[in-house]
Formats: structure tokens, sequence, C-alpha cells
């Protein structure tokens, strides 16, 4: 019993690490997406942002810094997206495709010509990167029964950006229903024209959107370079963009549904580690293949059978056309 | 126009020229990259020694997907390189076609064996040097339980996996192996963030000891064990100098001097088609000693790894091979 409760805790945990990423990736399509703009792009956000962070901080050797570097690439990246799709008018989703393709070369080109190891940044040392908390040590955990794993696993021991990732959660939501800002956000996607008509601008409040979504790539980048791996490597984002992508509409475009969706993701990707090689009662043992494809048919059967209809914003994907 | 075109008719020429002047040895690396700290980087570690020695330059190639390999010998081959040298198992295919195409070309795999008059064929008894660590890594653990993590899903890293657990079972019976493979495409051999979610996973489990067969995903496993405070071996190169200090060690397969051997081979005449097995008693495979790691061995645990060592060179002791029969003994 007590195995299994450890087993428990163990997958919990990694759900939240997993998670991480996805979390941010989602909350940043969502700011985007309610503003009318589709955000294909998350993935090529996170991927410059992750490769920003690692290189700031093998040269600067600071965490920080690096943070502040992802952002910032995060966010010119998101500006290039919003001046295609905002100021003139382009294709939302080839703009975000054009930027998927744009960070996997750029930050491979990049890497190899500065580091010469084929893409890869050098390791990091552990100043250079956002550590777990220790909040608990492993043997004293274990003396606290059920709890003590429970506390030391799951809510302690993880690094402060999977914190920051659950903290954007209700601050999105804060944002995005308590404030005149989210108010005319959600407006503004759902139809420009009103927003327009009362005298606000449609192109400034879409910005900040998409300046806010490439904000909080740059964090999901930092998160998979500095904190839970210790450098670049080439295109190690594997999709999590899209998961996430798929995390926000799974969530019709709301926050704390969105985020339940990206610990659905988590935790399906944790059980799939943790059940390779595991020989299940009545079934024997699950071919790798199985496992590895469970979270993908879970998408397919949730979204067609238990979503219901995706809603999104109205004005989605299309620009805005100013009536002279 | 017209001198436009005649510039690049005599460009073109000139290529031609080029290439047909070239007998440089051509590597194609895998999906992992030239500079995967592990098998492929081996590879390249051996063609650089060649020609640092040589002063002959070579041609290489990364392969980024399994469209371009067939591709990428063609082209080696029709710009004359001799012999290309394909890093891994799963060029078998492209170089069956393209050394049937070049029957004038030296070609080289390594991994796998091509039945073909031009094709030398290198493959390395890995279950061998997979024992070894396994025997260190049964020896090293304090709570019993010893991981392997291995990269795509195929029956080569089973083989690893195999020699891994024969060994930490003959050095302790009750020791448990728990094992996990990245993936089943070739992204596995690149993935460290999940390879540091499996070693994490092992580590909640209750190992101490991981053993990571699986190209660039390893660094994140060796990454892993270095933040939890356990023990992570190395593969195909020597790892050890990744995370000092928690590296117990790494299981040494020579790639490199399969690969400097075949160019050298090529470049001196005594070049020989066919296959060449690599295991123990022929220094294909090894465990890893050094600076970095001998803090972490101690006098018995090396008198007992050698033991080992000995008892399969000399045959007392057979490693099974999972890929005789597609089945682990364990």
């Amino acid at each position: 019993m007590e195995e299994l409760w450890l087993q428990a805790v163990s997958i919990l945990a990694a759900t939240l690490r997993t998670a991480t990423p996805l979390v941010f990736c989602a909350m940043a399509g969502m700011f985007s997406e309610r503003s009318g703009i589709i955000d294909i792009g998350l993935e090529g956000k996170m991927l410059a942002g992750a490769f920003a962070a690692a290189c700031l901080a093998v040269v600067t050797g600071s965490a920080w810094l690096a943070l502040l570097g992802a952002v910032l690439v995060g966010v010119l990246m998101a500006l290039l997206h919003g001046l295609a799709c905002i100021t003139y008018r382009g294709n939302q989703v080839v703009s975000g495709v054009a930027i998927n393709i744009m960070a996997a070369g750029l930050t491979v080109v990049l890497g190899n010509a500065w580091f010469g190891r084929g893409g890869q940044t050098p390791d990091l040392a552990p100043e250079a990167r956002f550590m777990p908390f220790k909040i608990l040590s492993r043997e004293s955990a274990y003396e606290i029964p059920i709890l003590g794993p429970l506390y030391a696993f799951v809510i302690g021991g993880h690094n402060l950006l999977v914190y920051v990732a659950f903290a954007t959660v209700p601050v999105a939501w804060w944002v995005l229903y308590h404030t005149r800002f989210g108010l005319r956000l959600r407006a503004v996607g759902e139809d420009p024209k009103v927003v327009d008509t009362a005298g606000i601008s449609v192109a400034w409040l879409r910005y900040r959107a998409v300046i806010i979504a490439g904000l909080l790539c740059g964090f999901a980048g930092a998160y998979l370079a500095i904190a839970q791996n210790a450098g670049f490597s080439p295109h190690m984002t594997a999709g999590r963009g899209f998961i996430a992508l798929a995390a926000m509409v799974f969530g019709k475009w709301r926050p704390w549904p969105a985020m339940f969706a990206c610990l659905l993701f988590g935790l399906l990707d944790a059980i799939a580690i943790r059940l390779q090689g595991v020989i299940l009662p009545g079934i024997g043992q699950v071919p790798v293949e199985a496992i590895q494809a469970l979270p993908y048919i879970l998408t397919v059967v949730l979204l067609a059978g238990f979503v219901g209809r995706a809603m999104a914003p109205h004005a989605l994907g299309q620009p805005y056309v100013k009536e002279r | 126009m017209k001198t436009l075109m005649q510039a690049a008719f005599a460009a073109g020429a000139f290529c031609l020229a080029a290439s047909t002047a070239l007998a440089d040895p051509a590597v194609v690396y895998d999906a992992g990259g030239k500079f995967d700290k592990s098998f492929n980087e081996a590879a390249y570690n051996g063609i650089e020694k060649f020609k640092a020695e040589t002063g002959t330059s070579y041609l290489e190639f990364e392969v980024q997907a399994d469209a371009q390999r067939e591709q990428a010998f063609r082209k080696m081959a029709q710009r004359g390189a001799d012999p290309i040298i394909g890093i891994g198992f799963s060029q078998e295919s492209a170089i069956k076609k393209v050394a049937a195409e070049f029957p004038n070309i030296r070609f080289a795999i390594i991994d796998s064996v091509v039945d073909l008059p031009n094709v030398q064929s290198i493959v390395f008894k890995e279950q061998e040097g997979s024992y070894l660590v396994g025997v260190l890594a049964a020896l090293a653990s304090k709570t019993g339980k010893v991981g392997f993590v291995g990269g795509m899903d195929i029956p080569l890293i089973s083989r690893f996996q195999c020699g891994y657990a024969q060994g930490a079972k003959a050095a302790n019976p009750n020791v448990e192996v728990i094992g996990n493979m990245t993936g089943t495409t070739p992204a596995a051999w690149n993935d460290p963030t999940r390879g540091a979610e499996l070693a994490k996973g092992q580590f909640d489990r209750g190992v101490d000891v991981v053993f990571a067969a699986a190209g660039g995903t390893g660094t994140g496993v060796y990454q892993a064990a270095k933040d939890a405070g356990k023990l992570a071996i190395g593969v195909d190169s020597n790892q050890n100098h990744l995370q000092p200090g928690t590296m117990l060690t790494s299981m040494l397969k020579r790639v490199d001097v399969a690969v400097y051997e075949s160019a050298k081979a090529a470049k001196e005449g005594n070049w020989k088609p066919g296959v060449t097995v690599l295991g123990l008693k022929e220094g294909g495979v090894d465990w890893a000693l050094d600076e970095h790691n001998k803090s972490l061995i101690t006098d018995d645990m090396k008198t007992k790894v050698e033991a080992a060592k000995a008892d399969i060179v000399s045959g007392k002791v057979a490693v099974h091979d999972y890929m005789s029969d597609n089945s682990c003994p364990m």
C-alpha cells in the first residue's frame, strides 16, 4: 500500500514537471487567441526562448539574466508575428508556421556557429540554473507517513519556474475576467468593430496580447533549457507548443480548464513513462508503442466525445480592417 | 547573359573535376548527431584521429531524417568518396542499396551486417561490455535496485540491457533491474528531457545506479543523476568527464577505433570486406576508469570486475546475446 502511494506521489510530481511548459504556453496562446490572433507559433517562440536562455546562462552564468533574455527573445518573435498579422494583416497561420520554422533553423545554425557542438550549448553549472528547492530530505520525508512524501515531492521539491507557471493561471484568470484590459481583450477577439467604435485601438490591444504571449513563451523556454535540463539541444521543445495549443482548445480558451488539460497531458506522459516494462495483471507487458500513443489516443477520444463543441473567439484569425 | 552562362558552365566543370579527383573517406552519422557525446561522437573522434595522422581530409553528413540516408550515401559515392562509413544500424538498407549501385566504392557499416563484396561490417559484442558495467552497478548500489535507460526500442539496445542485467545478477543475485526505453523512433536518440524524466521515475522507484544506452538522450539521464545525487553509467564514448563525481563508469564501445582502422586500412590498401566482430577479447568493448571516477570505484569493485572480464575473455563465462534469439534469460 505504501509502495503504491509512493508511486502515485512520484507520478504526481512528474505530472507537475511535465505540465509546466504546457501551462505557460497554454496561457500564452489563450491571451493571443482571445484577442483574435491565432498562435501556431508557440512552439517556435518557446524554442527561441530556450535557446536564448541557454546561451545567456553560458555567457553570464546567471539564471536571472538568462530568464530575462528568454523573455526578450520571446517578445521579439511575438512582435514579428504581430507585425505580420496585425499591422500588415497577413495570414496568421502562415506567420505562425514561419516563426516555428525560423526558430527551429536559427537556433541550430547559431548554436553551431557559436559553440560548435552540433547545436547544443555547453552544460550549465547549478548556479546558472533554477534548481529545485529542497524543503525536506528524502529520508526525513519518508519518516512522516502519507503526508511526508506528498509535501516533499508534490508540493515542494520543484524549481521556481514550476510555481511561477501555476501562479500565472489565477493571474491570467483575474486579468481576463476582472480587469478593464481583460474585458476589452475578450471583446476584441469577439467583435473588433465594437471595440473600435468605442474609441479603443484594436491594433494596440492585439499587440499587447501577443506581447504577453511572447513573454510567457519565453518563460516556458527558460524552464526547458535552464531549469528542467542543463542546456539547449536542437528541437528540444519536441512538439510541446502544439500540445499546449491542443490543451488550450481543450479548455475552451479559459484559464482554469486549460490548466487542467495541461495537467492531464502531463499526467498521461508521466504514467506512460512509468507503465513501460511493467507487467499489468491480465494484460501482460504492454508494448512501448501502445503506451506512447496513449496520450494522443485519449486526446482524440476526449476531444470527440467529452468536450463538445469548441467555441473559439468569434473574430479569431480575421485581420481587422478599419472602415473608412 | 552569355558570360554568365559561361561562368556557370566553367564553375560546373570545375566542381566535376574536383569531385572525380577525390578519394577521401566519408562518414555518415546517425540521427543523434555528430556531437551526441556518445556513439556518433566516438565515430567523429575516430575519423578526426585519422585526419590528424594522415593529413587526409574527409567528407561528412549528419542525417536529420530517414529519407536523407540513401541520398547521403549516393551523394558521397557520386563525389567519389572512398571508403564511405555509415554509423549506426539504421544505415543498413541505404548502404545495401547504394553499395550495390557503386560496386567499385568501398563501404563500411557500424552496428549492422550488409552482405556485399564491397561492404565491411563491423559489429560489437555490446553484451560483454554491458555485463561489466552491470557488475559495477550492482556492487555500487546500496538499495539493490539498478536502472537502465535505452534509446530507441530495438534489439540492439535490448542487447545492452540484457548484458547489463546478467552482469548485475552475477554480482548480486538479489538485485532488481528496472529498464525503460525512451521511444520507438530515431528521435529517441536525442531527447534529454525525456531521458531525465525516465531517470527520475526510476530514482523514485528506489534505483540508485542508472545505465543509459541512449546516445544524446543520455546527457539528460546523467544530469538527472547528478541533480538527485545518484550514480550514472555512460555509454559508447568515455563519458565520465560529463558529470565528474556521479558518473560511476562508462561502457566503452570503440567505434572510434573501428572507424579509424577502416579508413586507415583503405588508405594503406589492406582493407577487407566481410564481418568483423569486436568483443572484450578484441578490445572492442570495455569499461572506463579515469581520474573522474577513480574515487567511486573501490579496490574490491575493481578486483571483481577485472575477474569478470578475465572470465569472459577466457570463455569461462558466456554472456547471452539478446539478438541471437530475441529473448533475455533474466
